[in-house]
C-alpha cells in the first residue's frame, strides 16, 4: 500500500462540460508567466494582474487569474475540471468572479467538479474562490486535490453554503485532499444535505449551521496558529484554528448560520495567519453585506 | 462471531475507553444532547463520520496493510490536535491491553515504531489481526465504539435512563453493520489503491467542540 | 489476571522499559473528605528530600486535587499529573488501570526515574481498592468524623488495604467517636495488617504513615537487588 493516490476521486470519466487549465512558471526576470491559460465550455479564465505576497515582500511579484463561469453551472450531469500547476518559484493567486451555484439537473443526476492543484518547490498558490452554493435539489460531488512539494506554500479557502437565501439545502460531497511530497497532510470529506450521510444535520453534524468554511495555510515560512478557539461556545459562528500533524500547516474550520457570518471570520483569520501585512490579498467582498 | 471480538469490544476490556465520552460531554454542555432522541442523532452522526473513518482504518489494519501508512492517513483525517492526542493515547492504552491479551510480533513492532502511541483505530485493527479476527470484525468493533462511547457517557452525564441508552444503540445496530460493511469494502480497495481510498468523512463541529472541551479547566471525561 | 502474584512486586504491562529501577507505587484510597489529598501533601513534604516523588491524582472532576497540591507547592508542578476518570474513579484504579499506568510512565519520562509514586484515588465508597497491576501497596484513609462504625462495617478498603489510616483523631472528642472501639474493630477485620490513628494535617501527624512508606521503600529496594 502506498500513501499516494486519491483513487476515490473519479478523474476523467464522462463528459467534461467545463474546464480550466493554468500553468504558472517563474519567468526568470523575477515575475511569473502563464504559458498555459485555457478555458473551455462552461468555464473561462482571465489574467487579472499581478500581486505581491506582502507589500514589503522582496520576492518576485506573482500572477493572478480569475475563474469565470460562462453560466451558472454546474448543473446536474455536468463535469467540471480545473487544473492548476504552479512551477518552481512561481507565484499565483486564483479567485473566481462569483459564487459557484450548483443546480439540479433535469434527470436528478449528480454534477462533478474536480480541482487539481500542484505547487512545486519554492512556489506559492493562493486558491481563494468565492463560495460554493448547493441550491435546493442539487447534488454536487466536488474533489479538491492539492499536491505540494516540500518548500511549496499554499493558502486555500473553501466555503460551502447549503441552499440559496431562504432555500432548503442541496446535497454536497466535497473532499479536500492535500499531500506534501506524496504524504497525506489533510484529508477531509464533507458530506451534507438531504440523502447524504445520516445525521448530517444533527448534534454531531451541522446542528443547523448552513455555511461551512475551511482555510488552510501550509508550507514553508507560514506561521502556524493554535490550537486556538476563534469563537465562544455561545457564538453563532463556531470556529477553531488547529495545527495539522504533518508539519507547518494550520487549518481553520468554521461553521456559521450563513455565508454572511462566515466570510468575515475567515478574512480576519487569514490576515492574522499572514501576519496582518497581506493587504493585497484581502478578499473582495462577497455578494451579501459584510 | 468470535468470542475474541466480544472481549475486544467489551466495555470492561481495560483499554481506557471508560474515561472518554466521544464528544458527548461537550455536546451535553452545549445543549446539543438533552435526552434519548438527541443522543440517538448524535450517535448516528458520529457513526457515519468519525465511526466510518475509524472502521475503515481498523479494517485496513486488520487486513495487514502498512500500519504506519494508516497512522499517517489517520493524522490527515484528524485536523484537531486534541483528538489526535486522544486517539494516540487510547491507541497506546489499547496496545498495552492487547499485548497482554494477544501477544504478537506485529503489536510489539507497532509499539516500537510509535512509542507515543499509534492512532486507536490502527491499533484496534492490528489487535483484531493478532486475535485472529477478520477486517469486518475490526470494522464492526470500531463502528460500534464510535456510537457506544457517547451513549455510555450520556448515561453518566445526564442520568439518562440506561435502558433508553441501550435502546438507542440497539436501533442503531443495522447502521453500525452497514458502516462496517462500507468500511471493509473501502479497506479492500485501499490494498491496491492506497490509503486515499479510505473514507475521510469529516465532522467539523466535533472538531471545534473537541478543542473547546480540551480547554475546559475541569471535566469528567478526557474527551 | 493479576489476582495471584507470587512475587511481591510483580511485572506489570508497562510499555516503557523500566530497567532495573522502578518506583514504588503506593495507592491512597478512601471516602470523600477523609484526608487523602492532605495525606499526599504531608507525605510529599516529609519525604521529598529523601526520595524522588511523583503524584497521580484521580479526581472526579479533573485537576481539583492536583491543583490543591500545586497550590500547596508540595512538589514541582511537573511531578503531579491528573487522570480523568469519566465519572468512574474506581474503574480507573481497579478495572481499567491503563490511564494511570500511562500517567506514571509520563511522569518518569518527564522528570526522570522516580523512587516513589503516590496514586490518589478519587473519593469513592468503601469498596474502592487499587489493582495490584497498578500499585505495589495501598493505604486506605478514613476519618473519625465519617462514623466510628466504618471499621466494623468492613469492605475491601478496610479489610484488604496494606495500611489503614484512621485520620482526624483530634476530632474524636467532638464527634463522639470511640477510638478504642475503632481500633478493636479494625484489628478484628484486618487480621495482622497495620492500622494507624493520627491527624495527618497536625504537627508530625503524618510521621507514622511516612515511616510505613520508608519501610516499604526499603523492602522494594532489597527485593530488586
Amino acid at each position: 500500500m502506498t500513501t499516494t493516490g486519491v483513487a476515490s476521486c473519479p478523474r476523467t470519466a464522462g463528459r467534461v462540460t467545463g474546464g480550466v487549465r493554468v500553468a504558472a512558471v517563474a519567468d526568470g526576470r523575477g515575475g511569473t508567466a502563464l504559458p498555459l491559460l485555457a478555458g473551455e465550455g462552461a468555464l473561462a479564465v482571465r489574467r487579472t494582474g499581478t500581486r505581491a505576497w506582502t507589500q514589503q515582500s522582496p520576492r518576485p511579484k506573482g500572477a493572478a487569474v480569475t475563474l469565470v463561469g460562462a453560466m451558472s453551472a454546474p448543473l446536474g450531469g455536468d463535469r467540471m475540471r480545473v487544473e492548476i500547476a504552479v512551477g518552481a518559484d512561481a507565484r499565483l493567486t486564483v479567485r473566481s468572479a462569483a459564487a459557484t451555484v450548483a443546480l439540479p439537473g433535469r434527470g436528478g443526476e449528480s454534477a462533478w467538479y474536480d480541482v487539481l492543484l500542484t505547487v512545486a518547490g519554492g512556489a506559492e498558490l493562493l486558491w481563494l474562490p468565492e463560495p460554493l452554493i448547493a441550491a435546493a435539489g442539487s447534488d454536487l460531488r466536488m474533489t479538491t486535490r492539492v499536491d505540494l512539494v516540500r518548500g511549496a506554500r499554499l493558502v486555500l479557502r473553501e466555503e460551502a453554503v447549503l441552499g440559496r437565501y431562504g432555500e432548503s439545502p442541496g446535497r454536497l460531497a466535497s473532499r479536500l485532499t492535500v499531500t506534501v511530497d506524496g504524504r497525506p497532510l489533510l484529508d477531509q470529506d464533507f458530506r451534507v444535505g438531504p440523502g447524504s450521510a445520516p445525521g448530517w444535520d444533527g448534534p454531531a453534524g451541522l446542528a443547523g449551521h448552513r455555511a461551512f468554511g475551511q482555510l488552510l495555510v501550509a508550507g514553508s515560512g507560514t506561521a502556524t496558529l493554535g490550537p486556538q478557539l476563534l469563537t465562544r461556545a455561545s457564538d453563532v459562528v463556531q470556529a477553531v484554528a488547529t495545527p495539522l500533524a504533518g508539519g507547518a500547516a494550520t487549518l481553520v474550520t468554521a461553521l456559521a448560520p450563513d455565508a454572511r457570518h462566515l466570510r468575515p471570520l475567515l478574512a480576519r483569520t487569514l490576515e492574522e495567519l499572514l501576519d496582518g501585512s497581506a493587504t493585497d490579498i484581502r478578499p473582495v467582498p462577497a455578494a451579501g453585506p459584510p | 462471531m468470535s468470542a475474541a471480538l466480544l472481549l475486544l469490544t467489551d466495555g470492561r476490556f481495560p483499554a481506557g475507553g471508560h474515561a472518554h465520552s466521544g464528544g458527548a460531554e461537550a455536546a451535553v454542555a452545549e445543549g446539543r444532547i438533552t435526552g434519548a432522541a438527541t443522543l440517538a442523532e448524535f450517535c448516528r452522526g458520529r457513526l457515519h463520520t468519525t465511526g466510518l473513518v475509524a472502521a475503515a482504518l481498523a479494517a485496513a489494519a486488520a487486513a495487514g496493510a502498512d500500519l504506519l501508512a494508516l497512522d499517517d492517513a489517520a493524522d490527515a483525517r484528524t485536523p484537531s490536535p486534541a483528538l489526535r492526542t486522544v486517539s494516540r493515547r487510547l491507541g497506546r492504552q489499547l496496545l498495552r491491553a492487547a499485548r497482554a491479551a494477544w501477544p504478537a510480533a506485529v503489536l510489539d513492532q507497532l509499539a516500537a515504531d510509535r512509542p507515543r502511541g499509534a492512532h486507536q483505530p490502527v491499533v484496534l485493527g492490528a489487535t483484531a489481526r493478532a486475535a485472529g479476527l477478520t477486517p469486518l470484525d475490526a470494522a464492526r468493533a470500531a463502528a460500534y465504539e464510535s456510537a457506544g462511547s457517547p451513549a455510555t457517557a450520556t448515561v453518566r452525564l445526564l442520568g439518562l435512563d440506561p435502558f433508553q441508552a441501550a435502546a438507542v444503540l440497539a436501533r442503531l445496530a443495522p447502521e453500525v453493520d452497514a458502516v462496517a460493511d462500507a468500511a471493509t469494502a473501502a479497506a479492500h480497495r485501499a490494498r491496491t489503491e492506497g490509503t486515499g481510498a479510505l473514507p475521510a468523512a469529516s465532522a467539523p463541529l466535533l472538531d471545534v467542540s473537541a478543542e473547546r472541551h480540551a480547554a475546559w479547566p475541569t471535566r469528567l471525561f478526557t474527551s | 489476571m493479576h489476582q495471584d502474584h507470587p512475587e511481591i512486586f510483580p511485572q506489570r504491562h508497562t510499555m516503557s522499559v523500566p530497567g532495573g529501577h522502578r518506583a514504588l507505587r503506593v495507592g491512597l484510597g478512601g471516602p470523600v473528605g477523609s484526608g487523602k489529598t492532605a495525606t499526599v501533601a504531608a507525605l510529599c513534604r516529609t519525604l521529598r528530600d529523601e526520595v524522588s516523588i511523583g503524584v497521580v491524582t484521580n479526581d472526579i472532576y479533573t485537576r481539583e486535587d492536583a491543583d490543591f497540591l500545586l497550590r500547596q507547592a508540595v512538589l514541582a508542578p511537573d511531578r503531579i499529573v491528573a487522570v480523568e476518570t469519566g465519572a468512574c474513579p474506581h474503574t480507573a484504579i481497579r478495572d481499567d488501570i491503563s490511564a494511570n499506568l500511562e500517567a506514571v510512565e509520563e511522569l518518569e519520562e518527564r522528570v526522570g526515574p522516580l523512587d516513589l509514586v503516590l496514586l490518589e484515588s478519587g473519593g469513592d465508597n468503601l469498596t474502592a481498592t487499587f489493582s495490584k497491576g497498578l500499585v505495589d501497596v495501598q493505604m486506605f484513609v478514613i476519618d473519625v468524623a465519617g462514623g466510628d462504625d466504618i471499621p466494623r462495617k468492613g469492605g475491601p478498603g478496610v479489610t484488604m488495604s496494606d495500611l489503614l489510616v484512621v485520620n482526624k483523631v483530634d476530632l474524636a472528642v467532638h464527634v463522639g467517636a470511640d477510638l478504642d472501639r475503632m481500633a478493636a474493630d479494625a484489628a478484628a477485620q484486618r487480621g495482622g495488617l497495620p492500622t494507624v490513628f493520627t491527624s495527618v494535617a497536625r504537627g508530625q501527624g503524618v510521621a507514622p504513615v511516612a515511616d510505613w512508606i520508608r519501610e516499604r521503600l526499603a523492602e522494594s529496594t532489597a527485593g530488586a537487588a
